[in-house]
């Protein structure tokens, strides 16, 4: 949907969304756990942050209502996960190179 | 100008156009007002997550320096409790967006209800918290002066968890750093804590001003923008349970 959502204040989001993403969202915790019980080597903690991503960016999108919200909204939440994702690759590129721990 | 003189009883002045009470005059509309206010908050959860960024970055860190540390001191925690926390804090996030929904829709006893529940459940999470930081204290996992490395230097002397996940022994130069997993935890956890605490004290104020109807005449605001800030304290333990709880239980 293109177009500034200049009505995103009076979208109302249903108790049936909700309930939605409610058992989604326990769905997730189950299957997490579960997972962490798999040995599955390398992919477990890539597993692992991809559910809680996915748990997070339901909260996000839909108990938050960012998907019904502005331009200005979305844009903002993008800017703040980039500067994140910079904090994180930035310290890290510092470590790696110069082999302070044991990497 | 006369636009500009201040109305302190609220009276409609002749010059000044009709407009709700709560619409302040430096907005044009109290859409405007409603969006504006919106974004403050969200630039402030975003702060917020560079403050928890940085605490998990630091994890990040020495999590990949000393792996069967973390893994040992994982095990020290509780999965069920960890997890019937977060199915806590999901349910609180759902009843507090339907506490948004209630005070959008002007249901005034739903909205109370909904609160309450949040509130109930808010203080759920925090009393299992006590019951997990309890047991911390009683097994000496505490960093600092009485934090104890018997657990990890010699997993069998703790019967419970050996049973469960037949730890090797650490090497007590990597057995060390065990004190960092749980530093680590405890910062995290009670930074989160602490934030779920605040937001339960003001939970508070808002049941009794949602009671008083302030929050079904349209402006419904205040509810909004809290509940993101719950919604986003329920984020943050997402990771926290994957990442603290979750490292490897498949021993």
């Amino acid at each position: 949907m293109s177009g500034n959502n200049e009505h995103a204040h009076h979208i109302v989001v249903g108790p049936g969304v909700y309930l939605v993403i409610l058992f989604a969202l326990l769905l997730g915790t189950a299957l997490t756990v579960w997972a962490s019980y798999v040995d599955l080597g390398l992919w477990n903690p890539v597993i692992a942050l991809a559910i809680a991503t996915t748990k997070a960016v339901l909260v996000v999108l839909y108990f938050m209502h960012v998907k019904y919200s502005t331009k200005l909204t979305k844009l903002t939440i993008i800017a703040g996960i980039f500067m994140f994702l910079t904090l994180i690759s930035m310290t890290l590129a510092d470590y790696i190179s110069r082999a302070w721990g044991s990497w | 100008m006369q636009d500009s003189q201040v109305h302190a009883d609220n009276t409609a002045h002749s010059v000044h156009e009709e407009h709700p009470a709560y619409l302040r005059h430096h907005f044009n509309s109290a859409e405007q007002q409603a969006d504006a206010a919106g974004f403050a908050m969200w630039l402030f959860l975003l702060t917020e997550v560079m403050f928890f960024g940085g605490l998990f970055t630091a994890y990040l860190v020495y999590r990949n320096w000393y792996y069967p540390a973390f893994v040992s001191g994982s095990h020290q925690l509780n999965v069920v409790w960890g997890a019937t926390n977060t199915v806590v804090l999901i349910f609180s996030s759902f009843t507090m967006a339907m506490g948004v929904w209630c005070a959008q829709t002007r249901r005034r006893r739903g909205l109370v209800l909904s609160l309450a529940l949040t509130f109930i459940l808010g203080l759920s999470f925090l009393g299992i918290k006590t019951i997990e930081y309890r047991e911390k204290i009683e097994k000496h996992h505490v960093p600092g002066f009485h934090y104890s490395l018997q657990s990890f230097l010699d997993p069998q002397s703790d019967p419970e968890v050996y049973a469960e996940y037949h730890d090797k022994a650490l090497e007590p130069d990597m057995a060390r750093h065990t004190e960092l997993y749980f530093s680590l935890y405890f910062l995290m956890t009670g930074m989160h804590a602490l934030h779920m605490i605040i937001g339960i004290g003001i939970l508070g104020f808002m049941i009794l001003r949602a009671w008083a109807g302030a929050y079904t005449a349209g402006h419904e605001t205040f509810v909004v923008n809290f509940g993101l800030y719950w919604h986003f304290i329920d984020i943050v333990w997402i990771y926290l349970f994957a990442l603290l709880y979750l490292i490897s239980r498949h021993q």
